[in-house]
């Protein structure tokens, strides 16, 4: 942690545990504004768990996450926008309103009136136009392939401005020519924003394809009786710009050097959650 | 071929609905039929003609006495019950529903609540209902009301719990209040599943209108239902029998078709 104390986003000593099953153990990283920060790791390893702490929609058991040097408020909020592999956009209002209702949904009824509503229709349909979706701005989600419908979901995160983007295995479900493209659409959505992105994925190349760093979150405690004994943390830290190579020391690599690494690359597992 | 494999063609598809009704009236004709050529006089079984002839009548020809068509005040008196009711039930079902579902406060304090008042069966209230409200139409919207209420706020709220969590927490990315995911988040997902709801509680709605009919009532279907068993009529029993099973199925049917026209997203899905 030889970094400022006045980082954008900076977690200290953080624990999470689900009842007595510990998921995360002495976690401590710090971010930069304008980073995009992949999240690698075997399934279980509490890489989403990391996420929902960020989102703060659960609370540490242990430690504490600031941002721009405020703690988290306790529950989800305009600043951290997320898109989830499935689910994140709604089923029930057209695409259109689907992006309008970044707007909407901030006021006291959840929507919007009159020359108000007409103005973030119009917004709405340049956005829709913008991402190559402005012609089916009049269906609802349902009809529209996966890629569209996390295309929709991304769109409709940034359009509430949040400073953080937080995305949950964003591409899990796409194939592989489509999730080509995704990666297209959101670097160039990430060079017009500059917006700081935390993406969790299975798909190494991904993460370093799209991301500034690569953090991996591995068990470095393991006991074969009691698989479930100790909680993981972050256990590399990639430079993603240069090739990949380590500018941080890994935390405590030294004694089981392989496993954490090649643990993670056992990858096309699905994760439980 | 195996018997999961094989679908029926669109005649064969038709003729597999009909049968069964055509069944049941062979059985009946047939069994009307025997009756009265043993008896002419035989009440039980009256012959479909007759049963047309009845219904013709009911429907036309105005009370000696009253100069109504009872018919279709009976028709009416059940209709409007059974519509407050069903509406006054749907209505505090949808609102609570909603708050069991999204509020873990409300949920706690009422989950155990609902659960066990539903087990109360409605029937055994109707006396407590004729004591306290009295014998008019209040009393018998009430035991619509209590009867299906609790169903419907239970499963409401189990369809609301069952919203993916992922759109609250989005909802709550973008910044909405409670108050705004429960209007525009959850209400809107949640009204097609309050027509399926209210489309299965119809026939208990039914079943306690007749009920609150035929014990204190001077109109309606179940009522009139009660009042001719006294003189065996037959004929106008099957005759209002038949109706309201027509009426169910209208409504039914109507209520199907507006989730369809209103909620087209729900049936995509």
């Amino acid at each position: 942690m030889g970094r400022d104390a006045m980082s954008f986003v900076s977690v200290e000593d953080l624990f999470q545990s689900y009842g007595k099953r510990p998921i995360l153990e002495r976690v401590a990283f710090t971010a930069e504004e304008g980073e995009f920060v992949s999240i690698v790791g075997a399934s279980g390893c509490g890489k989403s768990t990391f996420l929902r702490l960020l989102l703060d929609q659960e609370r540490p058991t242990r430690g504490r996450i600031m941002v721009d040097g405020m703690p988290l408020t306790g529950e989800p909020n305009r600043s951290r926008g997320i898109v989830f592999q499935r689910y994140s956009v709604f089923p029930h209002m057209t695409v259109r309103d689907n992006i309008v209702a970044a707007e909407g949904l901030s006021r006291p009824l959840g929507r919007l009136f009159g020359a108000v509503k007409r103005a973030a229709r119009e917004r709405a349909q340049t956005t829709l136009d913008h991402i190559g979706l402005g012609h089916v701005a009049d269906q609802y989600p349902a009809s529209l392939s996966g890629g569209m419908q996390q295309r929709l979901a991304i769109a409709q995160a940034l359009a509430a401005k949040p400073r953080i983007l937080l995305l949950d295995e964003p591409f899990g479900a796409l194939d592989p020519g489509t999730r080509e493209r995704m990666h297209v659409f959101l670097q160039e959505l990430r060079a017009e924003t500059k917006m700081t992105v935390f993406m969790v994925t299975h798909d190494l190349p991904e993460a370093f394809k799209l991301g500034d760093r690569v953090l991996v979150f591995d068990k470095v405690r393991w006991d074969p009786t009691d698989p479930e004994a100790y909680g993981a943390t972050i256990t590399y830290d990639f430079d993603a710009r240069d090739g990949g190579i380590p500018y941080q020391t890994p935390i405590s690599m030294q004694e089981e050097d392989t496993h954490g690494f090649h643990g993670s690359q056992a990858q096309p597992v699905a994760s439980p959650g | 071929m195996r018997l999961i494999n094989r679908h029926p063609g669109r005649a064969l598809y038709a003729a597999l609905v009909a049968l069964p009704f055509v069944l049941v009236a062979i059985a009946y004709s047939a069994g009307s039929a025997a009756r009265l050529a043993e008896n002419p006089q035989d009440r039980i079984l009256p012959a479909p003609s007759h049963l047309a002839a009845t219904a013709f009548r009911l429907m036309t020809e105005p009370d000696r006495r009253s100069g109504d068509l009872l018919f279709w005040t009976d028709t009416g008196a059940s209709l409007s019950r059974l519509g407050i009711g069903v509406g006054i039930a749907a209505l505090i079902g949808l609102v609570l529903g909603l708050a069991i579902g999204l509020v873990p406060l409300v949920r706690a304090g009422l989950q155990s609540f609902v659960s066990v008042v539903s087990m109360i069966p409605p029937l055994a209230l109707l006396p407590i209902l004729f004591i306290t409200l009295g014998v008019g139409e209040a009393s018998k919207i009430a035991l619509i009301a209590i009867g299906i209420t609790p169903f419907l706020i239970r499963d409401l709220s189990a369809r609301t719990l069952e919203l993916p969590q992922e759109q609250l927490v989005k909802a709550q990315t973008l910044g909405a209040s409670t108050l705004s995911i429960a209007l525009s988040v959850a209400l809107p997902q949640i009204l097609p599943r309050l027509i399926q709801s209210v489309r299965l509680s119809l026939g208990p709605a039914w079943l306690f209108l007749i009920a609150a009919e035929a014990v204190a009532s001077d109109s309606g279907l179940g009522y009139r239902i009660f009042l001719v068993r006294r003189f065996l009529a037959m004929d106008v029993i099957l005759t209002y029998v038949a109706w309201i099973t027509l009426l169910a199925v209208v409504i039914d049917f109507l209520l199907a078709t507006l989730s369809r026209r209103l909620f087209p997203w729900a049936e995509t899905r």
